[in-house]
């Protein structure tokens, strides 16, 4: 049933990739994710892997050498962060169009300018409609879940999407915290063997990969995608009860903290939601119905699910740490405020921008916007719909 | 060819029916044909070395003649053909039957 | 080592670029590599970068194509391949693979000499085993004959046209051929296709080298360059006669020239068929022609030397 180790979070990813034991990894460093593959490396070089690991130039072809190994026919796996995830962003919507099963680990990190190398979840936001299934962790036990059931998740045949396993850069990846690390032999068994689809070292069956796609056919490869993303649900289920059976944490679309009666809930994703668990548990104590969601699964986007979990809500704050300039809020809040459209009598909405660039969001950052959402409840009046919090004016 | 829907078509855009493009009439882009003189030929075979379109049919290891099902006419052939020779002329589609 | 091939051993293998592309009519893309395809004895696992003969070979739901191929985008053929050639590695030693197979990666100017470069250049460094064919036509012929940094100097393309006040493209042509061997990859050559003897005996060399090689193969282009479609061949050779594209290899830093012409064709001869130079044709611009022509022998001379001649 493994082992409690203290560790930072990419140590724990580089355990997990260890595990996996992919066939190919291509990577190139990039702050904060830097460590993963350095650590990685030491497992190539110590003989701790049978992985085939490329050093590659630059993270464009990092990914893409993803994709040509991917579509070779094997496991293939990497990680990166910001600047290179955006570099990579051509890439991306590749690996998906061809529905190759690469899992990436994205350490998250705020894009420049101006160049800033702690979190926020600008990077992997910019790729959230690159039709890759996206999975965020509050802490490095659930980076390290979260990416054993990636492969498994990605591998399912009709979901066949890449997955983008995301952690908080620097407060996750170089935290130590406490965590279990399942056996080898129980990572293995749970992934179970990499089973190719029309791979291109298949000689017998020549294939021809990445053909063009006029008006014609174009769209029917997209229908497809959405398709799979529909059909990810239930595997992202599945799995994550399965893999609660295997180490007694199971996942689902997301966690619901003291929000079954709640009137006010924060909605928060990664490792700021544990912040918000405390004063959740300071505000009941005061006698305030408050709870949290904290969303794991932002692609496929559990729209019903969400709906669900908040509709008996009065006032909801949906907290984004990247902003989508000009939009109505950040990528999270329309998503969340979309959700709760159909549902009768749906609690007000705000939306919070946070923690841009390692932004320090503390204990009276989450009280201030409790105490907002308790006055929105009382008054039923918003003041402002999007709005900056933790800058200074 | 009917046009197959989203659920029919293999995922990811993958083409499984290798060297599927004979089905594509290119030939109908011609505006010459090339023809040849069997018994002029020489089976040098630079024709068959410069086509860029797989269009000259070897059989035997020797030159029968033009896939014109594929061939553009783009009259490489002809100008390859050594001057000596000269089995391979260039004729206008709107002439003649094919031989060849 | 791998011996040449005759014309009519060549013809016994399958054909693995089969008609019904989409190509224009004289494609100097599609004769290069019927002639690889059919001087190789291993299977073969292409990648190519977006361009021409990328996408006139797969026109969806049509391949050309009867052994593996993939394309991923623009800039990265390399990156691309070396991705499958390590799977390829990886499966192998596990067991799972027995066949050798080689790996060749196939990108225009535009892909090989201007984006590709940095994929390129990294794919060298990292030492992977695959062989990568630039097929160089001067320009970026599938969007419409933008210039590359392979154009040649004067040559009027539509983002070096010929203007009141510039004539051309302003620049020299890059020396990719140059900047591949100085990676100190074991082997570095350039081709033509009308040269099918020495094309096919490169590509078998390169294909015998462990680690990467690099083929340099001038493929005349009838749209872009202006020419009748016939004269493709006729072009290549004409090219290589002028010592514009001398064919050469470099084996683990040896230069050899492999072909000298016995009187170097004037440039002229050359650029007065295609009508990206037609300009040059008029008395005011002698003094281009002139240039092109300097750099030529300069080039020639150059390369002699390094060859130890």
């Amino acid at each position: 049933m493994g082992k409690t180790m203290a560790i930072t979070g990419n140590i724990a990813i580089a355990i997990a990739m260890k595990q996996i034991n992919p066939d190919v990894v291509a990577a190139y460093p990039i702050t904060p994710s830097t460590e993963i593959v350095q650590q990685f490396s030491s497992y190539v070089a110590d003989g701790a892997v049978d992985t085939e690991y490329i050093a590659v130039e630059s993270e464009h072809s990092a990914m893409s050498a993803c994709i040509g190994a991917s579509a070779g026919g094997g496991r293939v796996m990497t990680a990166t962060s910001s600047q290179g995830l955006a570099f990579m962003w051509e890439m991306l919507y590749i690996a998906a169009g061809y529905r190759l099963p690469i899992v990436l680990v994205c350490v998250n990190r705020a894009l420049s300018a101006p160049i800033n190398i702690h979190c926020d979840h600008s990077d992997s936001m910019g790729a959230r409609d690159a039709s890759w299934i996206q999975l965020y962790a509050e802490n490095a036990q659930e980076a390290y879940d979260n990416t054993i059931q990636a492969f498994r998740i990605a591998e399912e045949m009709d979901v066949r999407l890449p997955v983008m396993s995301c952690l908080d850069g620097f407060i996750i990846s170089h935290s130590i915290e406490n965590m279990t690390i399942l056996e080898d032999e129980e990572v293995r068994r749970f992934i179970g063997d990499y089973k190719p689809l029309n791979p291109l070292l298949d000689l017998e069956n020549p294939a021809t990969v990445g053909a063009i796609d006029l008006q014609d056919y174009y769209m029917e490869h997209k229908r497809q995608q959405h398709e799979a993303m529909l059909n990810a649900k239930k595997v992202i289920l599945s799995v994550g009860k399965e893999y609660g059976k295997l180490s007694g944490r199971s996942y689902g679309f997301f966690e619901e903290y003291r929000l079954d009666d709640a009137d006010v809930a924060i909605v928060v994703m990664s490792s700021a939601a544990g912040t918000v668990k405390d004063i959740v548990d300071e505000y009941r104590s005061k006698g305030i119905k408050a709870g949290l969601l904290k969303p794991r699964v932002f692609r496929p986007f559990p729209a019903e699910e969400i709906a669900d979990a908040l509709k008996n809500t009065k006032a909801v704050a949906v907290l984004d740490r990247a902003d989508s300039f000009g939009a109505s809020g950040g990528p999270l809040f329309p998503e969340f405020r979309s959700a709760l459209y159909d549902v009768p009598n749906p609690p007000k909405m705000i939306n919070k921008i946070f923690g841009l660039g390692g932004r320090d969001f503390g204990p009276d950052d989450v009280r201030g916007v409790f105490d907002e959402l308790v006055a929105i409840k009382d008054t039923g009046k918003i003041k402002s719909l999007k709005e900056y919090i933790t800058v200074r004016e | 060819m009917k046009k197959k829907g989203w659920k029919e078509v293999p995922i990811g855009g993958v083409l499984k029916d290798k060297g599927s493009s004979v089905a594509y009439n290119s030939g109908s882009w011609r505006s010459f044909r090339p023809v040849i003189d069997l018994e002029k030929c020489i089976n040098c075979m630079f024709c068959w070395v410069y086509c860029p379109d797989s269009s000259v049919i070897i059989k035997g290891g020797l030159v029968a003649g033009f896939d014109l099902e594929h061939c553009k006419g783009c009259g490489i052939c002809a100008k390859e053909c050594p001057p000596k020779v000269t089995a391979i002329t260039m004729e206008p589609e709107s002439k003649g039957p094919v031989c060849g | 080592m791998a011996e040449p091939l005759s014309i009519k051993e060549l013809a016994k293998s399958e054909e693995l670029l089969v008609g019904g592309h989409r190509l224009c009519p004289g494609c100097g893309h599609s004769i290069i590599l019927r002639q690889m395809l059919h001087a190789s004895e291993y299977p073969l696992v292409l990648a190519m970068s977006t361009g021409c003969l990328e996408v006139c070979t797969t026109i969806y739901p049509y391949t050309s194509w009867k052994t593996p191929w993939i394309h991923s985008a623009f800039e990265n053929a390399a990156a691309t391949i070396t991705g499958v050639e390590t799977m390829y590695r990886a499966l192998k030693k596990k067991g799972k693979i027995d066949k050798d197979v080689k790996f060749v990666a196939v990108g225009g100017d535009g892909g090989t000499y201007d984006i590709g470069l940095q994929s390129l250049s990294g794919a060298f460094e990292r030492g992977h085993n695959f062989v990568y064919v630039c097929t160089d036509n001067g320009a970026y012929m599938n969007t419409g004959t933008q210039r590359s940094s392979a154009t040649p100097f004067a040559a009027d393309t539509t983002t070096s046209p010929v203007g009141k006040k510039i004539i051309g493209k302003q620049q020299e042509r890059k020396n990719l051929t140059k900047i591949a061997a100085a990676h100190d990859i074991p082997y570095a050559a350039q081709a033509s296709p009308h040269n099918w003897k020495d094309l096919t005996m490169k590509f078998r060399k390169a294909l015998e080298i462990d680690g990467p090689a690099f083929l340099n193969v001038v493929s005349p282009c009838p749209r872009g360059w202006r020419t009748d479609a016939s004269e493709t061949v006729n072009l290549a050779k004409m090219a290589v006669d002028s010592c514009y594209w001398p064919l050469y290899e470099v084996e683990n830093g040896k230069i050899t020239i492999n072909y000298k012409p016995k009187e170097k064709v004037p440039i002229f001869e050359w650029l007065k068929v295609q009508g990206r130079f037609k300009h040059l044709l008029k008395p005011e611009n002698e003094g281009l022609v002139k240039m092109f022509q300097d750099k030529i022998d300069r080039d020639w001379e150059d390369l002699q030397k390094r060859a130890g001649e």
